[in-house]
């Protein structure tokens, strides 16, 4: 998704988002007496009675329902710790290996039970297309976001951000690749995956998008990404096994297109590393290609209190470096950099090239990869 | 010859639905001989209405309701209006090749799992009935023929997979290496050897009793008009056959057809099946706005399945008449 849109309405926005933040905060003094009614629709931490009052709720409440983030992806498992240890908060994941859309149908089945999942971690042409299933809430930290990179009344915002990287098992592939040529040498015979099906995957389709700009082409036509997919498949060199965690720990896929955030959890596996997997993973030289994953708070969260308090918990410090620790790039990364509260450690550097798909792009894209992607591999 | 009553105490069910229920499926053996048992009476009236009424409740519930449910699904919209549009929708390239895409993997393996389920069931003639070989076949089949789904993609991903124990063996001890070209097995043809591995036992289930069926007095009143064992073959056996074998071949069609789980354990890329493409219509995050395209495939899905599924009826009624 892209910005260009937000762009122009960005002084809109901004003046909204100011004038909403102070009407909170002038109001947030005499609300000290929210119940969780008022919690539930409450637009930020002040209008939750403030922060006390937010946290003394969510505890009541004890529990938050997660959907779809297991904790190998984007080092979320640190982040659940946390949480928990920090709130005495029990987490409840479920449907780990689920898509954006069923994130969704999640909500939309389970609505009413207890079970239903509280917030998103979604991908962002899922989030624009089903804002109706998202309550507005802005967290602390939320001016340091980019306003391109938020819903301006707060019903979406991302939570960070990362780019498509070359992950190889460092024992089979003794030279790391330097360019999408590379892969189609023999050296790689059987060995290049994904995370996914483009069609279906946003991580998938990523990778073709990056195949894409590696290959001279641009986000409005990914023809050119599937066209080289298809000459992998020809060299012998593709593997149409889903990478995951596990596939890569017995070896079944050595080579594997996937965000940094996950190439870097990979590396640190110890799981990964006791199958005798040495993973290791690059970012190649031009156009760095980036995926937005963004929060939302589900209107019909069974936990409306500890849902507000995840969040205000995502955009804190301790949250937003441990996902630069996990290889993604924060969404408060710039604000953090400045106030000197960003972990330059576990900081790759700033991107100078970078391409985010637009709306259109990204609907065309899924177009174009649903008419080609089966007989381009298949 | 020693008469078995075990065949005989199942009766042939062939309602267009279970496909899984395949146990069920075994036709009447003529193993009982001819007016052996008087026939009872077949009971009506209250009491079995009220029999029936489980198996009512369960069929409407769990496989009637969910079908309307899915396939009026396919005439609305994302807003719930009605529409035709996603019936066009079936016309789509990719749609309209995953149609070929299952009707291709699901003949190949029919064809093939009947040619070699029959073949292994002429050989079990051979063994002694009730013999250890004969039963042991007997059993291990109505196994099999029930393991599919994700645990057989695992047992196939384990064994041949890319790193698999007979693949790594292959590679290191044989230097042979199966996957020189690319993994296959996950593709769509690198279904048909999982397919397969069910297909076969259905195969022998449903198609060694009419096999049983052929009584040795027809072999000999061939022999004694005349004719040699090839005459019987074309005369008297394979015409008494066919229609059972072909039954069987539309059976094991549309149990490969509509096998869903073990090609999405499997195949994760080329969603060239109709059942795979169901799947992404549902939850995709890259192609949006598509759930109700799924419900239209699922409507083409059911008529495949009822045409089938009609023929194999009338093909059981053809078979029955000589397995009195």
């Amino acid at each position: 998704m892209t910005t260009k849109r937000a762009r122009v309405a960005g002084f809109a926005a901004a003046a909204a988002v100011v004038a909403l933040s102070l009407s909170a905060c002038s109001g947030g003094a005499s609300a000290s007496t929210a119940d969780n009614t008022s919690i539930a629709t409450a637009t930020d931490a002040a209008s939750a009675g403030g922060m006390d009052a937010l946290v003394a709720a969510a505890k009541k409440e004890g529990s938050l329902n997660i959907i779809a983030t297991p904790g190998d992806w984007a080092n979320y498992q640190e982040i659940f710790d946390g949480f928990t240890k920090k709130y005495g908060i029990t987490i409840n994941p479920s449907q780990d290996s689920a898509s954006s859309q069923e994130e969704i149908d999640a909500a939309k089945k389970l609505k009413g039970q207890d079970t239903a999942p509280d917030t998103f971690d979604i991908g962002s042409s899922v989030a624009l297309a089903n804002t109706q299933y998202f309550a507005a809430y802005k967290p602390a930290g939320w001016n340091d976001i980019p306003d391109a990179q938020k819903e301006k009344s707060g019903l979406w915002k991302v939570g960070y951000y990362g780019v498509m990287a070359v992950g190889y098992d460092a024992n089979k592939i003794k030279t790391a690749p330097k360019s999408f040529g590379d892969l189609l040498k023999p050296e790689f015979k059987g060995a290049v995956a994904l995370n996914g099906n483009p069609t279906q995957a946003a991580a998938a389709a990523g990778a073709v998008a990056y195949a894409t700009l590696q290959n001279g082409g641009t986000l409005d036509d990914l023809t050119a990404g599937v066209d080289w997919f298809s000459k992998l498949k020809k060299a012998g060199n593709w593997n149409a096994a889903d990478g995951k965690p596990n596939t890569i720990a017995s070896g079944e896929t050595p080579v594997l297109l996937d965000w940094s955030f996950n190439q870097k959890g990979y590396a640190t596996s110890a799981t990964i590393k006791s199958g005798g997997v040495d993973w290791k993973y690059v970012v190649l030289p031009g156009t760095a290609y980036v995926g937005y994953y963004n929060q939302a708070i589900s209107k019909d969260a069974p936990h409306p209190a500890a849902a507000r308090l995840w969040e205000e918990y995502l955009y804190s410090d301790a949250a937003q470096n441990a996902w630069l620790k996990g290889g993604a790039y924060p969404v408060r990364v710039d604000a953090m950099q400045k106030a000197g509260t960003l972990d330059t450690a576990d900081f790759p550097g700033t991107l100078d090239k970078v391409a985010v798909m637009s709306d259109k792009q990204a609907t065309d894209a899924g177009t174009l990869l649903n008419s080609t992607w089966a007989n381009a591999v298949g | 010859m020693t008469e078995t009553i075990t065949g005989a105490a199942a009766p042939a069910v062939d309602s267009a639905a279970g496909i899984s229920d395949t146990e069920t499926r075994r036709q009447p053996s003529s193993s009982r001989p001819a007016g052996a048992r008087p026939r009872t009476r077949r009971r009506t009236g209250a009491g079995a209405i009220l029999g029936l009424t489980p198996f009512a409740f369960y069929v409407v519930v769990f496989l009637a309701a969910p079908t309307v449910v899915a396939v009026a699904s396919g005439f609305v919209d994302g807003q719930g209006r009605f529409t035709l549009s996603n019936l066009t929708g079936l016309a789509e390239p990719a749609i309209a090749g995953s149609f070929f895409g299952a009707f291709w993997l699901s003949a190949v393996t029919a064809v093939v799992g009947a040619i070699a389920g029959a073949a292994l069931c002429f050989a079990m003639l051979g063994a002694r009935q009730g013999g250890v070989t004969r039963s042991l076949v007997d059993s291990a089949s109505s196994v099999l023929a029930q393991f599919g789904g994700v645990m057989l993609a695992f047992a196939f991903i384990a064994t041949i997979g890319a790193q698999g124990l007979v693949t790594v063996l292959l590679r290191t001890v044989a230097h042979v290496n199966i996957y020189e070209n690319g993994v296959w097995l996950y593709t769509v043809p690198g279904l048909i050897l999982p397919y397969l591995y069910f297909q076969i036992p259905l195969m022998v289930i449903t198609f060694m009793p009419a096999l049983e069926g052929l009584r040795p007095q027809w072999l000999e009143a061939t022999a004694t008009l005349g004719g040699s064992r090839w005459t019987y073959w074309r005369r008297v056996g394979g015409p008494i056959l066919l229609p059972s074998f072909l039954g069987s071949l539309l059976l094991l069609f549309a149990n490969a057809f509509s096998s869903y789980a073990t090609a999405a354990a499997l195949v994760g890329q080329a969603n060239n099946i109709v059942s795979l493409q169901i799947r992404q219509a549902l939850i995709s995050e890259t192609v949006l706005g598509r759930a109700n395209l799924a419900g239209a495939m699922a409507l083409g899905m059911l008529l495949v399945m009822v045409v089938v599924m009609l023929a194999y009826s009338a093909l059981v009624r053809r078979t029955a008449r000589w397995q009195r």
